[in-house]
């Protein structure tokens, strides 16, 4: 038994690996968007400007509000008929995750920066620093120890997110997973093995999360 | 595009007992996690042989991986070894597994959190191990840690949308489904999508104002 679901593990590895590789890759892209989105937000925020405050509150709260699911089904089902454009399956789960992400690591960002001294933005502005020097060499910099913990959290909710594109007919890692279970019946191996491979792509990521906060808590 | 508000209007009863789905996966994950939290509290406070070293590894696993996938071994999997559970009981207990390492964590916190002083002074008035727990520590923990266990909770309520992929018939999946049924996508879309901010919006930005209170009321201490 143990060496048959190897057997199959191994016969269906070409497969499996097509499915990570597309789970891996809405994650990827996902993190990639999201991190760049997530700095241009956390500086937007710190601006100071009301009008843009706001906007920016309501794309938050509602990306906070709202179930990513929804939003999968929003865009997967909803764009077509209202905007009349139509994109497939893998690209609105990328769009979907990397909006909904950059709203998380936007307020990481946002919380690092506004949790520097006041004194740091007001010597860089004394001594004639622009607006993109000041956050390229002052803030951000010192802003990066704190925010970089819970941005690589953010990245594992991500990857684990990333698993709901299989509901709207991305064939992922699950879905390879599933079409094995149809002609093997082996749902216990090829669902425990589904279960150690998001593991041992998560795992890794929040244990460095961990270790980066304890080293940098002071 | 006109949107059939009849149609619309027709769907309504079906959608309120899915809000009450939604709400009764929810509510027992939510009862249930804090169940499996507390027990797992107290194995880690008194070092239960073997028990409690178990606790960081179901911890670790269960938050390391997707709902998703808890879910789909338990309704799919456990089958094919002898064990099927319904729709709801596999969306209830994948929920509790999530819910239960995602709680521990917070309670753990909390309790850490508790001055070394509440502890020793418990201690030296004479009270036993379980009375100082259930006196002394998972009082304050408790209330150390409220606004992320209510930070959680919402999440828990907002993961229930997950369950519609086992046929559990809340919002999402009564969405679909109607879909799938009538091709009414612009209906039910809004439907779904009103629904949900009627539903988790207003929790969400009480959330928001809960964390930002207590914040306050830590500077002020």
């Amino acid at each position: 038994m143990a060496s048959s679901g190897l057997d199959l593990l191994w016969v269906s590895a070409p497969q499996l690996l097509t499915g990570a590789g597309r789970t891996l890759g809405i994650s990827a892209w996902a993190i990639v968007i999201s991190s760049l989105g997530g700095f241009v937000y956390g500086i937007l925020r710190n601006l100071g400007k009301p009008w843009l405050d706001r906007v920016l509150r309501v794309y938050l709260e509602l990306f906070r509000a709202i179930p990513v699911l929804v939003w999968l089904y929003l865009f997967f089902f909803g764009l077509p008929i209202f905007l009349g454009v139509s994109i497939p399956a893998f690209w609105c789960a990328v769009l979907v995750l990397s909006l909904w992400g950059a709203s998380e690591v936007g307020e990481v960002v946002r919380g690092a920066l506004r949790s520097l001294p006041r004194g740091q933005r007001e010597a860089g502005l004394a001594i004639g620093l622009g607006t993109v020097e000041l956050y390229g060499r002052v803030l951000l910099p010192q802003a990066l120890k704190r925010l970089t913990p819970p941005v690589i959290n953010v990245y594992t909710r991500l990857i684990k997110t990333s698993s709901l594109a299989v509901l709207i007919g991305v064939v992922d890692i699950t879905k390879v997973g599933q079409q094995i279970i149809e002609r093997t019946y082996e749902s216990v191996l090829i669902y425990g093995f589904l279960f150690l491979f998001f593991f041992f792509v998560c795992y890794p990521l929040s244990a460095a999360s961990r270790v980066l906060e304890r080293r940098w808590s002071h | 595009m006109t949107f059939d508000y009849s149609f619309a209007l027709s769907t309504l009863p079906a959608f309120l007992k899915a809000v009450g789905v939604t709400l009764q996966v929810g509510f027992i994950a939510i009862a249930t996690s804090l169940l499996v939290a507390i027990v797992n509290a107290c194995l880690a406070t008194f070092r239960v042989p073997l028990l409690w070293r178990l606790v960081p590894v179901y911890v670790e696993l269960a938050r390391n991986t997707p709902l998703l996938i808890q879910l789909f071994f338990i309704y799919f999997a456990l089958p094919t070894i002898g064990l099927r559970l319904s729709g709801f009981s596999s969306a209830v207990i994948a929920m509790t597994f999530l819910g239960g390492a995602y709680l521990t964590e917070i309670l753990r916190a909390g309790i850490d959190a508790v001055p070394k002083a509440q502890i020793e002074s418990g201690l030296s008035i004479g009270l036993s191990r379980w009375q100082l727990l259930r006196h002394v520590v998972l009082p304050q923990a408790g209330i150390l840690s409220l606004p992320a266990l209510f930070a959680n909770f919402v999440f828990l309520l907002k993961e229930t949308t997950v369950v519609s992929a086992v046929a559990v018939p809340e919002i999402l999946y009564t969405t679909k489904n109607y879909i799938a049924l009538y091709y009414k996508t612009y209906e039910m879309l809004a439907v779904m999508t009103g629904l949900c901010v009627l539903l988790f919006l207003p929790l969400s930005l009480l959330l928001g104002v809960l964390e930002r209170r207590l914040q306050h009321g830590q500077f002020g201490s």
